[in-house]
């Protein structure tokens, strides 16, 4: 089919659109709806991927209007490769929610899939458009209903929660949009392509110099890259689980797309590692982000707000990987795109799973897990081992070629603040699994007492979710030679 | 050389990974359940020995599995270093099966299930490792004994054991982050391999301060091998239940450690880049301060076990030490040692174990007189102790002999000299126990005069250990054979 493209971004916001109305009609078919819409979705992605591995990048024009003048979806093998992921995790995230969304935010759930629907729309939109402006409008899509979901949290914090995220989102939209105002000043395009060949050649021009650092301001201060990322953690801790599990892992990584495509496709290699020479100043602002984002998370007492410290954590591995000015740190950063979206997701189911059965997840309610849930401990143990990067999960590969481009590039303190910061993850999740595993709760410490416990699992569809995504790590790791050989070393050619 | 495309190495490994489920699954059923580990364990022994005429033959067998990136894939190579230490870990993983059933219903301990399935997993992470054909999968299976090593060590679930496996994670998991990993990834930064070859990786990417360095990482990285000042998990993880201490930290675990270390000196720096810098000396140097500080120190231990730690610690310098003499006779007796010093050491564990189970007893001062109770477990003792001094017709001979060789070989007599000493102060630490066990007057004697060994299941396996221990004085093929045929690859190759 030819329209496999636009059927991606169009079915969740149809079904999701749907599913609003359904809310009136018939309340339980909402879900099935917005399921069939992330489905159809994820399989056109799948689609997609095939079709840019066989024969190169799709140019697809929206309602058949030509660039400049029309909206152009572009897709290579990078977005393919996010479009996959995205939609990808969005559905299998949708079958984990079924039981536990409900539980948590009641009656609301009905009108909550149609905001998870257009968020996502705008997500997949953001990585698929080839248009500068367009991608703007996705992103406050994006960015406006993810305030909503934010919201519908903890009834305590999470309005105060949203209303940070807004303040700065907002922030960081305009600096994005003003940048595009000045390259649109300059070129009068607004397609990506178009724009690129446009500024070529203007290396000295002023005004594109601005409107490179608007829009990867504006795009850092949504990626959350320290000193930026005040925002997320409380907007991520006290959102609800079935929200914080998708959001985690896809907006950051969304976000990272975005400064990748605006670095390899719009200003260029060479404009942005000959020319401004920036390299090294961002690449010390990288390692300060890995190393803060660790230490922050060492002070942290409730276990969502600690991986949310571990994920500005990882914005540092991805930036500083994308600025190295090598392949070797290029492709670490794409894989660990990949990779990081993974491994935060598994780490959210499992700690879905937890709230399911416990409620609060401050680390010291987590005593005894490991008999009482050991199926979702297996997996949070697996993602665990994959953000200190012990092979073969996925994290360690990643890890690897940032360290390698690291050294290739003599950036030593880069390198050494991974080790570090595989050091501070290690302890870490290694102080969770303590608690886990030493403090039974009720139980005491002698022989006869160590009876089984009894086993309170999560429900089983939450349950395979997890167990799947957090083996997929592993399937990842063996798989990442093959990965980096079909997918990104093609890409960066 | 020859090199054979097989599955075998892979099947080795997996097969005790495999047989997880099914002891899992047969948790209820404690005779089912033992019953599954020793098919697994009689299945992987069997694979191993089935490769050995091939090697023996002088040929080598390998196997790719996964492609990573140029020069580092997951693979294996079977060669006869690899071969002789799966050989002795495999053999024993079916002595210590059945010792652990002994050990553990007779002391009726709590979770038998997770021990077996955690003894599993190291189990396969040991067999991976010495099938390792590169520096990368070395690595990965290493990490992953020390991660399934962590519920054994542990197991008791109590205060003690939590303060013991902070320990062993800090000096294992940290010097592994922290100092082999770096070094590993320079080491493929600087020569795009990490094959294991003959002669090494390296042909003038070095000097010698950065060598120097490198090696260091890489000695004291491999924190199992216990190299002083990262040998201090070891006797802290003796609150392991006695099998644990025995299999794994007497031979798995710690060998594994050593092992690394001499895949690092032999296949990566190689002999002759070692002698041209004179860094063999350096490593020799550090080894010869373990092996007397620890012997010194073990001289002043009452608890058994924590003796039987520091002696293990020394012991496996001598390890390092014969391979870092850098002469044949040396290289030969280091390699032998790995397999001597096992059969020797997990019989004294066994003897520890077999005495704690029938009386209760850990401190030696506790056990004047025990030889009348336990007569059988005192000589197996003997024997253990005389073959770890390295006293004929004990099997501990044969490799000290060649590591006295060795050192002539190479006029080292400060090596002679450590080598004499050591031995001496083994027999001190050794002989006053076997002695005040049988030559004491009724009044001092702690013990009725009466005999009553532990259960049968404890008291047969270091029966067998002490025997093949004794037997390897006389058919010391084809240990000697193999040392002989891998020194031979690392000298001529």
């Amino acid at each position: 089919m030819e329209n496999y493209p636009a059927l991606i971004v169009v079915a969740p916001f149809v079904t999701g659109l749907l599913a609003g109305l359904f809310v009136w009609i018939e309340k339980r078919l909402s879900y099935p709806i917005v399921l069939a819409g992330l489905f159809i979705s994820s399989f056109s992605a799948v689609q997609v991927l095939i079709r840019v591995m066989e024969s190169g990048p799709i140019q697809y024009k929206m309602g058949g209007w030509s660039p400049p003048i029309g909206i152009e979806y572009r897709i290579d093998l990078l977005n393919a490769m996010v479009l996959c992921l995205v939609s990808g995790i969005a559905f299998l995230n949708l079958i984990a929610s079924y039981r536990s969304a409900e539980k948590e935010i009641g009656d609301r759930v009905s009108s909550y899939y149609t905001v998870y629907n257009l968020f996502l729309t705008g997500l997949l939109g953001v990585t698929i458009t080839g248009d500068l402006f367009n991608l703007y409008v996705l992103i406050e899509i994006t960015s406006l209903t993810s305030y909503a979901q934010v919201a519908m949290g903890d009834r305590d914090r999470g309005p105060l929660a949203s209303l940070n995220y807004i303040f700065i989102g907002v922030i960081g939209a305009s600096f994005y949009l003003l940048g595009v105002g000045y390259l649109y000043m300059y070129t009068g395009s607004l397609n990506m392509a178009d724009v690129a060949v446009l500024i070529k050649g203007s290396q000295g021009s002023s005004t594109v110099l601005v409107a490179f650092i608007l829009c990867i301001l504006g795009i850092w201060i949504k990626m959350a890259l320290f000193p930026f990322h005040v925002w997320l953690p409380n907007a991520y801790t006290y959102s609800p689980v079935i929200f914080a599990r998708v959001v985690a892992p896809l907006m950051t990584k969304v976000m990272v797309y975005i400064m990748l495509r605006l670095m390899i496709t719009v200003f260029g290699y060479d404009y942005i590692f000959n020319t401004l020479n920036l390299s090294d100043a961002v690449v010390w602002l990288a390692t300060i982000a890995v190393l803060a984002g660790g230490v922050m998370a060492l002070a942290q007492k409730n276990l969502k707000k600690m991986l949310t410290y571990i994920i500005v954590s990882e914005i540092g591995y991805m930036v500083g990987g994308a600025w190295m000015g090598n392949q070797l740190g290029m492709t670490g950063a794409i894989l660990h795109i990949l990779n990081d979206a993974l491994m935060t997701f598994a780490l959210f189911l499992a700690v879905g799973n937890m709230v399911y059965r416990i409620d609060r997840v401050d680390i010291t309610d987590l005593k005894g897990l490991f008999g009482k849930m050991p199926w979702t401990m297996a997996g949070f143990v697996l993602a665990a081992f994959s953000i200190v990067g012990v092979p073969p999960t996925c994290g360690f590969f990643s890890k690897w070629y940032l360290i390698l481009g690291a050294m290739e590039k003599g950036a030593y303190h880069f390198a050494a603040a991974l080790i570090i910061s595989s050091l501070i993850c290690a302890v870490l999740f290694f102080k969770v699994f303590e608690i886990c595993f030493f403090e039974s709760g009720s139980h005491g410490h002698d022989h006869s007492s160590h009876g089984p416990v009894a086993i309170e699992e999560a429900p089983v569809s939450m349950l395979i979710i997890s167990g799947l995504v957090s083996l997929s790590l592993i399937v990842a790791g063996f798989y990442s030679g093959a990965i980096v050989n079909t997918i990104i070393l093609p890409f960066l050619k | 050389m020859e090199t054979i495309i097989s599955i075998k190495p892979l099947l080795a490994v997996l097969v005790s990974l495999l047989v997880i489920p099914m002891l899992v699954s047969s948790s209820g059923k404690p005779n089912v359940r033992e019953s599954w580990t020793f098919m697994a364990g009689i299945i992987k022994f069997l694979l191993v020995v089935s490769m050995l005429p091939v090697i023996l033959s002088g040929k080598q067998i390998a196997l790719t599995l996964f492609k990573i990136a140029p020069g580092a894939d997951i693979a294996f190579r079977v060669d006869a270093l690899g071969m002789l230490f799966a050989l002795v870990a495999s053999s024993l993983y079916i002595i210590t099966s059945m010792y652990s059933i002994g050990y553990m219903r007779g002391l009726n301990e709590h979770g038998q299930t997770r021990f077996v399935s955690f003894f599993a997993l190291a189990i396969s992470a040991t067999i991976g490792a010495a099938f390792s054909a590169n520096l990368l999968t070395l690595y990965l299976f290493y990490e992953i004994l020390s991660l399934a090593t962590y519920p054994l060590v542990t197991h008791h679930q109590d205060a003690n054991s939590r303060i013991s496996g902070r320990k062993y994670l800090i000096f294992i998991l940290g010097t592994s982050i922290g100092l082999v990993l770096p070094a590993m990834i320079y080491c493929y930064h600087a020569t795009g391999t990490l094959e294991f070859a003959g002669g090494g990786i390296f042909s003038g990417q070095l000097s010698k301060p950065s060598a120097t360095v490198l090696l260091l990482m890489f000695v004291f990285g491999f924190a199992k091998a216990g190299i002083m000042p990262v040998h201090s998990w070891l006797p802290a993880a003796m609150v392991a239940p006695t099998p644990v201490s025995a299999l794994l930290h007497a031979v798995a675990v710690v060998k594994v450690g050593a092992f690394s270390i001499v895949r690092v000196i032999t296949g990566i720096f190689g002999v002759d880049f070692l002698l041209s810098f004179h860094l063999g000396a350096v490593v020799a140097a550090i080894a010869s301060v373990t092996i007397l500080v620890s012997s010194c120190i073990a001289l002043t231990q009452d608890e058994f076990k924590r003796r039987l730690a520091y002696s293990t610690i020394g012991q496996l310098s001598y390890i390092i030490l014969g391979v870092a003499l850098l002469s044949p006779k040396g290289m030969t007796g280091g390699i032998l040692h790995i397999a001597m010093h096992a059969f020797g050491k997990i019989t004294l564990f066994f003897c520890a174990g077999a005495i704690f189970v029938a009386t209760g007893k850990k401190y030696i001062s506790q056990m004047v007189g025990i030889g009348k109770r336990m007569p059988l477990t005192m000589i197996a003792f003997l024997i253990g102790a005389m073959s770890i001094i390295g006293l004929p017709p004990t099997g501990g001979f044969i490799s000290k002999w060649y590591l006295v060789l060795g050192t002539l070989e190479g006029d080292q007599m400060i090596m002679l000299f450590v080598l004499l000493s050591s031995s001496l102060l083994n027999a001190a630490y050794f002989m006053p126990i076997f002695y005040k066990a049988f030559f004491c007057t009724k009044e001092e004697s702690m013990f009725e005069d009466k005999i009553e060994e532990a259960p049968m299941m404890c008291v047969v396996p270091l029966l067998i250990t002490a025997l093949i221990s004794f037997a390897l004085f006389f058919f010391p093929q084809p240990f000697l054979d193999l040392a002989q045929l891998a020194v031979k690859g690392f000298i001529g190759g």
